[in-house]
């Protein structure tokens, strides 16, 4: 049956999971860097969250989704052969990704998730795949048995020293690139601040730099510009003409600012939730 | 038209109105409808002329003379039928067209001031008419036509040109499927066009009765993204109509107009709209609500707004527009609705920038104010800025009702398609067709937003050209 969950992964528990889901039409689509927009009940809003992979054979995508807020919280409540009521997608223009040479994927906290996808295709396209992940603790970092297998090296970074790194995932960017010029292109997905600082150690070494925003959307589909964002001081929508842009360009402040437009009304809706769940 | 003659024509029966104090804060629909007797006096009013023109004025060419005498005959039932015979949606038309330019707009008594309330009279038997199974209501078969699952059409984008045109294949027996990208069918007629205009079972009603005609809609479907052209072409379908509507949203390129507060019309009614956000937190997605609400521009989608707005509890709204009442491009009755509601108009007046606080919310709005100046290509008067004349308004809320442009979702993926210079698709006038064989278009992104008519019409205009060459082959 289209649009059901065939399997459940907890990553992180009460956090972060992972739902394989039956969509054969958007797995035929998906390309790395898509999202899919999904609501999950009749008085639902309708979320965006990004494709993490897909099996075109077995018409199933992937997504993962950290609970936030109201919505992410009731998706959190889906079980195995439970139905997402609407799903819709790919959305966003895909990864423009080519063959030229070496890619560095950061990715932070949920997304490395969507990350994942970025740098499998660049490993499917014949590129050198260096990963760059970070999280606040070990058991945190996600999709770190995936992303060893496409790419040459996945170094880490978490906030308490568990492993790797003690620090950001900027700080090994950055000493990364300062020993390796050959780098072409480097790719972020993770919270805006880490995005933002990552432009900012990617600057001096003109290498492309791309990110991908996580605007608050409403439809998903161009029309009502509730995510639009500033790139070279021009009005850009995340969802059409992004979710990529070139991290140079964005006004990573406006974004930080806008994504909290809501925030009172968000925490009503799931402090609502939460009494009526545990009513 | 002498003075005599005008004395003797009586006057069009009023619409009843929900009181405008009772309605201004609440979503109820403000137009209540003709009663039965309103409705037989009004159509005994119709000349019925010989050579009437009221017919020429519809876009989908309505027999409006046929179903007002029917009407005046008290048989509702076969003036639906008459009007139902070239009009699939005649419950929204009658709502939401401007009947005063087109066939009140065209009657031999609109001279008078008092043509016949065409508009009125076609929502009436609309509404009036309940037995919706019946393929017999619907086609004037006996029985139902099966659709021919061989001659299968499909449309992107479910709004009123695709609606339309599903009607009128599917009465033909023609197999159509329509693709919406929305999770609810309908387009700008549920996202855009507010509870209080055109209340959202109306639209329903329309839906499911193509649905008893054997029209499938699958929603969550993305023409260009989830599913293409070629796709279906693959699939066996004949032909494909793209009805996908002109839903990107115009800014102005002003400074602040990202603050947090600033929102496009089409955001701010389709988190009221689609999403029904006016119930939240019953309904999960938020809207904002403002206090001091501005709304720019000068058509239906900022009276929409405004009215919005006011019925979300704010103190004030100001519909700020450039040039004056006259010029502005909402309907009439549109704008009276919403002054009588208490919306004011601050006019002559064009936004320069916004500002907002230390977070990013705006406070305040500066504005150029205008005066009419030559005309321009569109025969009115161009506004221009009076040097050294700005002014400031405090404000926690900004609605940009200032236009949209072609969606580009579908085109960019379909690169077959030729686009104009706007990035519209390219029709034959004659046919509807585009540059790709079989392949039709029509409503807004054909034309750039006009009305739910027009769009109407360029469906059916493309549906008579498919069903003709399907028969053909």
């Amino acid at each position: 049956m289209i649009n059901k969950i065939l399997k459940k992964r907890i990553l992180i528990p009460g956090r972060v999971s992972e739902l394989t889901i039956y969509a054969p039409h958007i797995a035929e689509k998906a390309r790395p860097g898509n999202f899919a927009v999904l609501r999950l009940s009749e008085k639902g809003e309708r979320i965006p969250l990004t494709i993490a992979d897909r099996d075109p054979e077995n018409g199933t995508i992937v997504i993962v989704y950290l609970v936030l807020g109201k919505t992410s919280a009731l998706l959190d409540t889906h079980v195995e052969g439970d139905v997402i009521l609407d799903l819709c997608g790919p959305l966003g223009k895909p990864t423009e990704i080519k063959k030229q040479g070496e890619v560095v994927c950061v990715g932070g906290g949920t997304g490395i998730a969507a990350m994942h996808h970025i740098a499998k295709g660049n490993f499917e396209a014949g590129n050198e795949v260096t990963s760059v992940i970070g999280a606040r603790s070990k058991d945190l970092l996600l999709f770190k048995p995936e992303l060893e297998k496409i790419s040459s090296r996945v170094l880490i970074a978490t906030d308490d020293g568990t492993v790797g790194h003690k620090g950001f995932v900027t700080e090994v960017l950055q000493k990364y690139l300062q020993n390796n010029s050959s780098v072409s292109e480097v790719v972020a997905v993770g919270p805006v601040p880490m995005m933002k600082a990552v432009a900012k150690v990617t600057a001096p070494f003109d290498v492309r730099t791309m990110v991908s925003l996580n605007s608050i959307m409403v439809d998903g589909i161009g029309m009502c510009g509730a995510c639009r964002v500033s790139v070279g001081g021009e009005i850009r929508f995340a969802c059409v003409d992004g979710p990529e842009f070139d991290a140079s360009r964005v006004d990573f402040d406006e974004l930080m600012t806008r994504l909290c437009a809501f925030r009172d009304q968000e925490m009503l809706s799931m402090e609502l939730f939460k009494k009526s769940e545990a009513s | 038209m002498t003075t005599k003659r005008k004395a003797k024509i009586k006057p069009r029966i009023g619409m009843p109105l929900l009181d405008p104090l009772k309605r201004a804060r609440i979503f109820s629909e403000v137009s209540l409808g003709y009663r039965a007797e309103d409705a037989v006096l009004e159509a005994k009013r119709c000349l019925q002329c010989k050579k009437p023109t009221c017919r020429k004025g519809c876009p989908v060419e309505v027999d409006c003379k046929s179903f007002i005498r029917m009407v005046a005959e008290e048989n509702f039932r076969e003036a639906f039928r008459v009007i139902k015979d070239t009009n699939s949606l005649p419950a929204i038309c009658g709502r939401v067209c401007p009947q005063e330019n087109q066939c009140e707009g065209t009657c031999k008594l609109r001279p008078t001031g008092q043509p016949i309330a065409i508009g009125r009279l076609e929502r009436f038997v609309a509404d009036n008419f309940y037995a919706r199974t019946s393929c017999e209501e619907e086609t004037g078969f006996m029985e139902c036509l099966l659709p021919d699952e061989n001659l299968k059409v499909a449309a992107f984008g479910s709004g009123p040109s695709s609606l339309t045109l599903a009607g009128f294949l599917a009465a033909r027996g023609v197999k159509v499927t329509i693709f919406e990208a929305l999770h609810e069918p309908g387009g700008v007629l549920v996202y855009g066009i507010p509870e209080f205009r055109l209340p959202k079972s109306v639209v329903k009603r329309e839906v499911d009765s193509l649905k008893h005609l054997g029209v499938d809609f699958k929603c969550n479907f993305v023409g260009g993204m989830s599913v293409t052209v070629d796709d279906l072409f693959a699939d066996g379908y004949k032909a494909v109509f793209i009805g996908v509507g002109a839903g990107l949203p115009k800014f102005m390129k002003l400074d602040g107009e990202n603050l947090v507060g600033v929102y496009s019309a089409n955001e701010y009614l389709t988190r009221v709209n689609l999403m029904h956000a006016y119930r939240f937190p019953e309904y999960d997605t938020p809207v904002p609500k403002g206090d001091k609400v501005v709304v720019i521009g000068g058509g239906n989608v900022a009276m929409d707004a405004a009215r919005t707005a006011y019925r979300l509890g704010a103190s004030s709204v100001r519909v700020i527009y450039r040039r004056t009442k006259g010029e502005m491009p909402a309907r009439r009755e549109e704008l009276e609705h919403a002054l009588d509601e208490g919306i004011e108009l601050e006019i002559l007046a064009s936004p320069l920038s916004f500002a907002g606080d230390a977070n990013g919310k705006l406070q305040k709005v500066t504005l150029q104010r205008m005066e009419l100046g030559l005309p321009d290509a569109s025969g009115r008067r161009r506004p221009v800025p009076v040097d050294g004349q700005t002014f400031e308004l405090e404000t926690d809320m900004a609605v940009m009702a200032v236009g949209t442009g072609a969606n580009k979702v579908l085109t960019q993926t379909t690169p077959k398609l030729k686009l104009n210079n706007r990035g519209y698709i390219e029709v034959d006038p004659a046919t509807g067709e585009t540059s790709m064989p079989m392949v039709f278009a029509g409503g807004d992104i054909v034309t750039g937003a006009a009305t739910v008519v027009q769009a109407m019409g360029a469906g059916r205009l493309a549906a008579k050209e498919i069903l003709g060459r399907l028969k053909k082959s």
